[in-house]
């Protein structure tokens, strides 16, 4: 017994352990935003244009639950703004905050379980397709007078038609290539072939999810990275396979340490990311491709099934606050949609995009069904390839394994003999 | 040389298994938040406790954890004693029912309990949570139980009982003694099952209720932040405490022990 009490104890130690460093490493010099008794927000890092606003939901007792991608709000390290913690202040309202990894991992959650979210990020395409299944609800756009903010060039009535009644932008960003100088030839940039280049077999990495991957194909190839003609995506299919021959592996954020780290040299990536790639080090590079490129926008949303609408407009309007989009768009390191907040910020010129850039790229749109399937089933034809060489290596392992087992089972026969004797 | 080879294979062997977890311990000290080494800091510990997401969630963790574990404990030594009193027939099929569940993917356990939950409009949060835990902790528990139950003395419950327990008392006073070590080593497993969950979590949590597995994977897509290294050296140490605490605690009491046998010998 006296051990368990003992195990108890050391949890207890730690726990008072832990706590005291929690005080210690917590009692930072960061100003926290407080509520002063009659109300009124103080301390604030940020200001907003009507204060007034936000006053409505004080000791109403709101949560809203947020469902956002990972690691894409400012969240107060580095001497940044603590986005959330700075609306809490403001408006009185509880936030909880969750992540998710994928728009499909966002779509499953969502329409299989009965989760109530009131604000989601989808990718454009996503929240297309969540619309046209009647999962969000029509943003009242009285709530949200930030909206006047909003970069037509990004989003407007013509192009976003599907979403414009649903949605505002939070983050938009651009693909393109990004690259080792001291590995890579001048000569050889510029286009969507370097990905394909065999002078640099083993050192390029691809994105391994499959809607990237593919408009990068039908790019190279001159079509549209919303294709529905079913020869282009057999072609771009092929032209995946061709491209696994020099390909080292297949990277979401595993991208970050091998260029860094030099053990690849050629890589897709978001605009943004890449620019915090070459913050790491000095010899990448990144470009555009000539031949068109992904533009993508996540966009805020609010599912149907929110109980608390005006609160989760309050956030959105909150979000497009001059300040907010200027922390949010420092730490994400993606553009904003935000006029005011993108005249104020320099965004590096290694990746701006230009006019000229920007008519060259193209959204993803969604895609009908049978369609979706055909990439899904592409896709997974072309990652479930093997190569002759793992074919070999598997076969060794197994092999030698088996001949493991059967030696050993031999020895112990060997040895139960002698003993008989 | 047979004896070198022995050493080379141990030294091996342990570089293996402990390289990792001893690279990212270095890495939780990186001054940079890139896999490039860069210099030594302590502000990624700072950070961690900054964080409201990763601290919260791991609060979660615990929180369920402990929970889970708990109820499972009672529960399972409950259901362990029930199925060590059953008839032969009762025993095979009730046994390979708890076996049945470990066996179970987790992600049949985790879609099916999402149904489940759906199908009850139960909204996901603690409480699906909870629930999901401790379904695949019970099992764990039974199954750590059982054999102690077999290797007791079968008459023990019934001396207790010839010497004037009722029941309850000779299940308290008799039986429960003699099986705790099982039952502690059920509960423990079950609580590292539980901290370790992520595919059934990710299925049955709710807006308020992310485990700590489920925020780190939600951080692929961009970098995972050095701030989870912090946690993971934090809680390796933690665990590594606890161990030698325990065994340290362990070797004196068996000292003790023959002490005082040697000291009742001598008399």
């Amino acid at each position: 017994m006296k051990k368990y009490i003992s195990i108890i104890a050391t949890f207890v130690v730690v726990l008072a352990l832990a706590t005291l460093g929690y005080f210690i490493f917590s009692e930072d010099e960061q100003a926290h935003p407080e509520v002063s008794e009659d109300g009124t927000y103080e301390g604030g890092r940020i200001t907003v244009d009507n204060p007034e606003y936000y006053t409505k939901f004080r000791g109403r007792d709101i949560t809203l639950n947020v469902y956002n991608w990972g690691e894409y709000i400012s969240d107060g390290s580095d001497d940044s703004v603590d986005v959330l913690e700075e609306f809490k202040a403001l408006t009185g309202i509880n936030v909880t905050y969750t992540t998710f990894e994928t728009n499909e991992d966002l779509y499953a959650k969502l329409s299989s379980s009965n989760s109530r979210y009131d604000i989601i990020v989808p990718s454009e395409y996503m929240a297309t397709r969540m619309i046209n299944e009647g999962m969000l609800e029509k943003l009242n756009f009285d709530n949200i007078p930030n909206r006047k903010y909003v970069d037509t060039a990004i989003h407007n009535k013509d192009e976003n038609a599907d979403v414009y009644d649903y949605t505002l932008p939070y983050t938009w960003g651009a693909v393109g290539v990004i690259y080792n100088t001291k590995y890579v030839d001048e000569a050889d940039i510029g286009s969507w072939d370097l990905l394909w280049n065999e002078k640099y077999s083993g050192s390029i990495l691809m994105f391994s999810n499959s809607r990237d991957a593919f408009g990068i194909a039908l790019k190279r190839l001159g079509y549209s990275l919303n294709s529905i003609d079913e020869n282009e995506i057999k072609e771009a299919t092929e032209s995946l396979k061709e491209q696994q021959n020099v390909n080292q592996s297949y990277v979401m954020d595993q991208v970050f340490n091998k260029m860094e780290s030099e053990s690849a040299f050629i890589a897709p990536y978001y605009a943004g990311d890449c620019l915090s790639m070459m913050d790491n080090n000095e010899n990448l590079a990144f470009y555009y491709p000539e031949e068109g490129f992904n533009r993508f926008a996540d966009y805020l949303c609010i599912p149907k099934g929110s109980k608390n609408k005006e609160a989760a407009e309050a956030f959105i309007n909150f979000l497009y606050e001059t300040d907010v989009a200027i922390a949010n768009c420092e730490y994400i390191q993606y553009f904003t949609p935000h006029t005011a907040a993108s005249e104020l910020i320099e965004y590096d010129e290694r990746i701006a995009l230009t006019p000229a850039l920007m008519e060259k790229s193209e959204t993803f749109k969604a895609l009908p069904g049978e369609i979706n399937q055909l990439y899904d089933s592409s896709w997974i034809e072309i990652r479930s390839r093997l190569d002759m060489n793992e074919i070999v290596i598997v076969a060794i392992i197994l092999g030698l394994s088996f001949a493991v087992l059967i030696s050993i089972t031999v020895l112990r026969r060997v040895k139960k003999g002698k003993q008989n004797y | 040389m047979k004896k070198f080879f022995t050493k080379f294979y141990i030294v091996v062997v342990f570089a293996f298994l402990y390289l990792p977890i001893f690279i990212l311990i270095a890495y939780s000290f990186n001054n940079s938040k890139s896999g490039v080494w860069n210099g030594f800091t302590l502000d990624w510990y700072k950070e961690l406790f900054r964080n409201e997401l990763i601290i919260s969630s791991l609060l979660n963790t615990l929180f369920v954890a402990i929970i889970a574990s708990l109820v499972s404990a009672v529960l399972g030594t409950a259901g362990a004693f029930g199925i060590h009193k059953m008839k032969r027939m009762g025993k095979t099929v009730f046994k390979n029912a708890t076996y049945l569940q470990n066996l179970n993917p987790e992600i049949v356990t985790g879609i099916s309990l999402m149904l489940l939950f759906t199908f009850f409009k139960m909204t996901p949060g603690y409480a699906t949570l909870i629930l999901a835990h401790i379904t695949f902790c019970v099992p764990t528990v039974v199954l750590s139980v059982l054999p102690k139950l077999r290797q007791m003395n079968v008459s023990l419950y019934e001396a207790a009982m010839d010497l004037g327990c009722n029941p309850r008392q000779a299940f308290f006073k008799a039986v429960l003694p003699e099986i705790m070590p099982g039952i502690v080593t059920g509960t423990l497993m079950a609580l590292t099952y539980s901290i370790d969950d992520f595919v059934i979590s990710y299925f049955t949590s709710g807006p308020d209720s992310q485990t700590l597995p489920t925020t780190i994977y939600s951080m692929t897509k961009k970098r995972i932040s050095p701030e989870i290294n912090a946690l993971s050296t934090l809680l390796f140490v933690v665990v590594l405490a606890i161990l030698i605490i325990v065994n340290v605690i362990g070797v004196r009491k068996e000292k003790e022990e023959a002490r005082r046998a040697s000291a009742f010998y001598k008399k």
